[in-house]
């Protein structure tokens, strides 16, 4: 039996709740509807399904998707040993067996045949079929999906088929608005709220500037790592530069438009 | 000589020296000797006086003496007293040419232009370069030996002080080179040239002026505005070069912001940042102003209550970005408290100028009390949540009811040091309940007669010149237009006239390979293993299954990403009939494009057809037959049938025009075919090499926009070894078709084995 304990979540992860979204996801496992969280990158996606995990004391199984993935990778497939073969459970079968939350991250970037898989999942059957292993797992009743996905650089090749979409309630997520962005890289990084008020306006800046040259302005992530460089006695327009800009362009004319409105900011 | 005697006897024996007998130098030779005695040596008194009377004896009569009088004395102080042989050697060769006329104007110009020079190397450089335009431009009518005075040069040196104020000599040499090359067999436009007249002038002085373009900063600016204050503008820029008088001042209207045309870094503040403080603040009135009506206030309550508002817009700025504050005040003037006499001068100006800075900068250090009292009671109101343009006008009139003084009425106004550059003229914060009588009206409404717009307007393109190895801005007109059509049954017929060569055709299109790679699994034989199925097909093996021998991955290419411009050159060779053949050039071509047009069409790749004659630079026509987003339908084909010939071949025109619809495409390849028929020409252009030179350019510039240009040369007169245009212009990129009768089987062959 797969050791359940190696997939809990030991420490509170921070999160900083935006809305209601908590009470919301809550509502959403009690009944175990599978969940979709839409929204940029690095606005905390991944750590709100941690801190979800973790409030509810349930296991968490990560899966990053990337275009080689196959479906044997996600349900499993078998291996050779010394005396024949044995089957190896993928984590979507391990996470239906043991009624962990199965969180499948940057799903659009796996192809699309094999994000099907996951229908008899996602419906009122709660059901995985192991074809090969001529198996029918009856999922454990902890158990949960979730999705998460970037509308942001969507394209045509990237977008899920109507059949998945319709199967997950959403949560559509943003960067917060400055005052909580500015809670939230203060508590996370530990540095003083005035600095970091100043970061968020840097980066506010950049996301203004979404669609005019950059295809996504600066993440909280980024601010995150900005701040934690501060922290650690960067000086903080070289932290900004490193950390904020350069990251994110090569358009020259942009680039020195953000380190003039981080000059602009830090007098 | 009866005055002169009454002098004391040193001005006597320095008016002897002179030697002169022009009364109106007499006039003038006090003063003159007063302040040359005052700036020169003893030895440099005697100079000039020597000098001068050789310029005296030159026998231009007496202006040459006097502006050498008046002008000589400061001209020394700013670039050295030795620099007067060069100056006397520069003006006996222009004795000696038949320019002597302009030895006045060389005179005149000399001490506005040394003080902008200031160093007498710098001098001599200029002296050097007034004197090679002065031996190129001065000519002889061929086969007469008559010489004639160099046209531009009266010109060239009015206008010198004004362009050594813009430029720097490397500037003014380039200016002045361009000039000469281009126009000395011209004097009319010479004199256009060198004395600003001609657009082209302009644009190359444009070109040449230090300082930060806004034409080069503009997308920056654009980014600042979206990125720093999420607002956007169009940015209009007004030029600086030609109003020395009234220098214009930025602001903002329904058609966009105004800003200077190039701006210098001053005062160790960048160009680019000056732009950016004029931006802010304009963006600042933008949110946070709000219009007053002005009637009811004296000029001067409203100047106050701009300085006031001007500053709070400022104070907000500074609290969104506290960085901006060391950028405005380093753009700030700081006037010192005592400059102004308020006994003799108007020094309203200077009083707000102050209060101005001291508002902004918290160690001012003025130690007025009425301004440190206002400047207390301006941040009180600050630390107010929301303030309003109104809250700071009453701050402002009670100001002006404080420090109003007798004086402020003075005609003499103090000026110095109070003009803040990075303003806006605040034309935006008044609104005005009636016409008011001091106001000029130029808000009236001016009846504009809409005028019927006759086809595009032209798109101006530079032209390269091999000679300066540079381009001519804006050279070139090229005047876009819809090609007419005729009869799109014609088109069909000839069609259906090859139609065995399109069966022929239709085979090697189905052969095409396409670009892009994808990945096949399941292959027996492939370039990879694909570990995944091999590894089932082993365990299917060892428990004792069949297993899958297809365990190997290959790629293969899928879809074809390729935008296609066909160029048609349709000058009047192509009405030349083919030698030994019925059929025209045109009508040869005209068969060709047909049939490639149907295969490109076949292909799906995207592709746009169009033509081009030129009758001059001023009108380089291009035709549209066929855009990327029209289909090979019966229009396009009408007006592929009605395909006339006539004019010149400027090529290089053309083929930028092209490249800038092909370069909107996107696709992987941009392929550009030129089908031409001979070298680039032009009735305007003797040098033949330089359309040859031009297009090559223009290749090069292809080449750097990700387009592959092709060139297609019918010329049926090219010997073997005589394609060398051909492949100076376009590399190893050509075909020469020497059956002009197999074009049509030949051009689509071409295009298919380009993007094989």
């Amino acid at each position: 039996m797969t050791n359940k304990e190696q997939y809990k979540i030991q420490q509170e992860p921070f999160y900083q709740q935006q809305t209601n979204e908590v009470a919301l996801y809550e509502a959403a496992y009690r009944n175990r509807l599978p969940v979709m969280v839409k929204g940029p990158t690095g606005c905390g996606k991944s750590r709100f399904v941690e801190y979800m995990a973790w409030k509810l004391g349930k296991p968490l199984i990560t899966v990053a998707c990337n275009e080689d993935m196959t479906a044997s990778d996600l349900v499993g497939r078998y291996l050779l040993d010394e005396g024949g073969t044995r089957w190896l459970d993928g984590p979507l079968t391990t996470a239906a067996r043991i009624g962990a939350i199965c969180y499948l991250d940057e799903i659009v970037e796996a192809r699309q045949d094999t994000t099907v898989v996951i229908h008899p999942l996602t419906d009122h059957r709660r059901t995985l079929p192991l074809d090969k292993k001529g198996e029918q797992i009856h999922a454990h009743p902890d158990f949960q999906l979730v999705i998460s996905y970037n509308p942001g650089y969507q394209t045509l090749m990237k977008d899920l088929k109507q059949s998945t979409k319709q199967r997950f309630t959403a949560f559509d997520f943003d960067y917060p608005d400055a005052a909580l962005e500015t809670e939230i890289v203060a508590k996370e990084t530990g540095l003083d709220a005035e600095i970091v008020a100043k970061l968020v306006k840097i980066g506010n800046a950049a996301r203004n500037l979404k669609g005019h040259g950059l295809d996504e302005g600066i993440s909280t992530r980024l601010l995150v790592y900005a701040a934690t460089l501060i922290k650690d006695h960067v000086a903080p327009r070289d932290a900004c530069r490193m950390a904020l800009v350069r990251p994110i362009t090569d358009d020259a004319d942009i680039r020195e438009t953000l380190d003039h409105a981080i000059d602009a900011t830090f007098a | 000589m009866t005055e002169t005697k009454q002098l004391d006897p040193a001005m006597a024996a320095y008016w002897q020296k002179l030697d002169t007998r022009f009364p109106q130098a007499e006039a003038v030779f006090a003063d003159c000797m007063a302040e040359a005695l005052a700036s020169l040596t003893t030895e440099g008194v005697d100079a000039y006086l020597e000098a001068a009377s050789a310029i005296g004896k030159l026998g231009r009569g007496v202006e040459p003496l006097l502006a050498f009088m008046e002008e000589w004395p400061s001209t020394a102080v700013a670039v050295g007293e030795a620099a007067l042989p060069a100056v006397m050697d520069t003006i006996r060769v222009m004795q000696k040419s038949p320019n002597g006329r302009a030895i006045d104007p060389f005179i005149r110009a000399l001490a506005p232009v040394a003080r902008c020079l200031q160093s007498a190397e710098q001098l001599q450089e200029y002296l050097e370069i007034t004197l090679d335009l002065m031996a190129r431009t001065t000519g002889s009518i061929h086969g007469h030996h008559t010489t004639f005075p160099s046209p531009g040069l009266p010109d060239f040196l009015a206008q010198a002080p004004n362009l050594l104020r813009q430029l720097t000599l490397g500037g003014l040499k380039n200016w002045a080179d361009y000039g000469v090359r281009n126009y000395h067999t011209h004097p009319e436009r010479q004199k256009d040239f060198f004395s600003l007249q001609s657009a082209d002038s302009r644009a190359v002085l444009q070109r040449e002026r230090h300082g930060t373009l806004l034409v080069d900063v503009e997308r920056k600016l654009d980014v600042y505005l979206r990125a720093l204050w999420q607002d956007s503008e169009h940015l209009v820029p007004y030029s600086t070069a030609f109003d020395e008088i009234r220098k214009p001042i930025p602001y903002y209207d329904k058609l966009g912001i105004r800003l200077p045309d190039v701006l210098d870094d001053s005062d160790g503040v960048r160009g680019i940042d000056r732009y950016r403080a004029i931006l802010a603040h304009i963006v600042g009135h933008r949110r946070w102003s709000e219009a007053q009506i002005a009637d009811n206030w004296s000029p001067f309550q409203r100047m106050a209550v701009e300085f006031f508002e001007d500053c709070r817009v400022d104070t907000l700025l500074i609290r969104e970005y506290p960085g901006m504050r060391r950028l405005f005040l380093a753009l700030h003037p700081n006037p010192e408290e005592a400059a102004c006499d308020p006994q003799t001068t108007s020094c309203l100006r200077h009083r707000l100028a102050m209060l101005s800075r001291a508002l902004l900068d918290p160690d001012h250090g003025y130690l007025d009390a009425d301004l440190n009292d206002f400047v207390a009671r301006f941040h009180t109101l600050m630390t107010q949540e929301i303030t309003t343009t109104e809250d700071i006008a009453q701050l402002a009139l009670s100001y002006v009811a404080r420090t109003r003084r007798q004086s402020d009425q003075l005609a003499k106004v103090y000026f110095d040091n109070t003009v803040i550059e990075y303003r806006d003229d605040n034309r935006q914060l008044w609104k005005f309940i009636e016409a008011g009588d001091e106001e000029e009206a130029f808000d009236e409404q001016r009846k504009i007669e809409p005028q019927e717009i006759q086809g595009l307007p032209p798109r101006h393109y530079a032209e390269w010149d091999y000679h300066s190895q540079s381009y001519r801005p804006d050279w070139v007109s090229v005047y876009e237009a819809l090609h007419p059509s005729g009869n799109a049954a014609d088109i069909d017929r000839l069609l259906q006239k090859h139609a065995a060569l399109a069966k022929q055709l239709k085979r090697m299109l189905d052969a095409l390979k396409p670009q892009d790679k994808v990945r096949i699994r399941y292959q027996e034989e492939g370039s990879e293993l694909d570990l995944d199925v091999a590894i089932r097909s082993l365990i299917d093996y060892k428990s004792g299954a069949l297993p899958d021998p297809r365990i190997n991955m290959s790629h293969r290419t899928n879809g074809r990403s390729i935008a296609v411009m066909l160029l048609l050159d349709l000058s009047e060779s192509l009405n030349e009939k083919v030698a030994g053949g019925e059929q025209t050039i045109l009508e040869l071509s005209q068969e060709a494009v047909s049939l490639l047009a149907w295969a490109i069409d076949k292909l799906g790749d995207p592709f746009a057809i169009a033509g081009f004659h030129s009758n001059t630079r001023h009108e380089v026509r291009y035709q549209h037959i066929k855009g990327y987003s029209e289909h090979w339908n019966d229009e396009v084909k009408a007006r592929l049938a009605k395909m006339e010939a006539g004019y010149s071949t400027r090529m290089g025109a053309a083929m930028r025009h092209a490249a800038h619809y092909l370069s909107a495409q996107k696709a992987d390849k941009k392929l550009m075919l030129i089908l031409t028929d001979g070298k680039p020409s032009d009735v305007d252009t003797h040098d033949e090499r330089l359309l040859i030179e031009d297009a090559r350019q223009a290749v090069k510039e292809l080449d750097q926009q990700g387009i592959f240009p092709y060139c297609i040369s019918l010329d049926a007169n090219l010997k073997a070894g005589d394609d060398d245009y051909v492949r100076h212009i376009f590399g190893q990129q050509y075909t020469i078709i020497d059956h002009i009768e197999r074009l049509p089987e030949r051009l689509p062959q071409l295009f298919i084995s380009l993007t094989r």
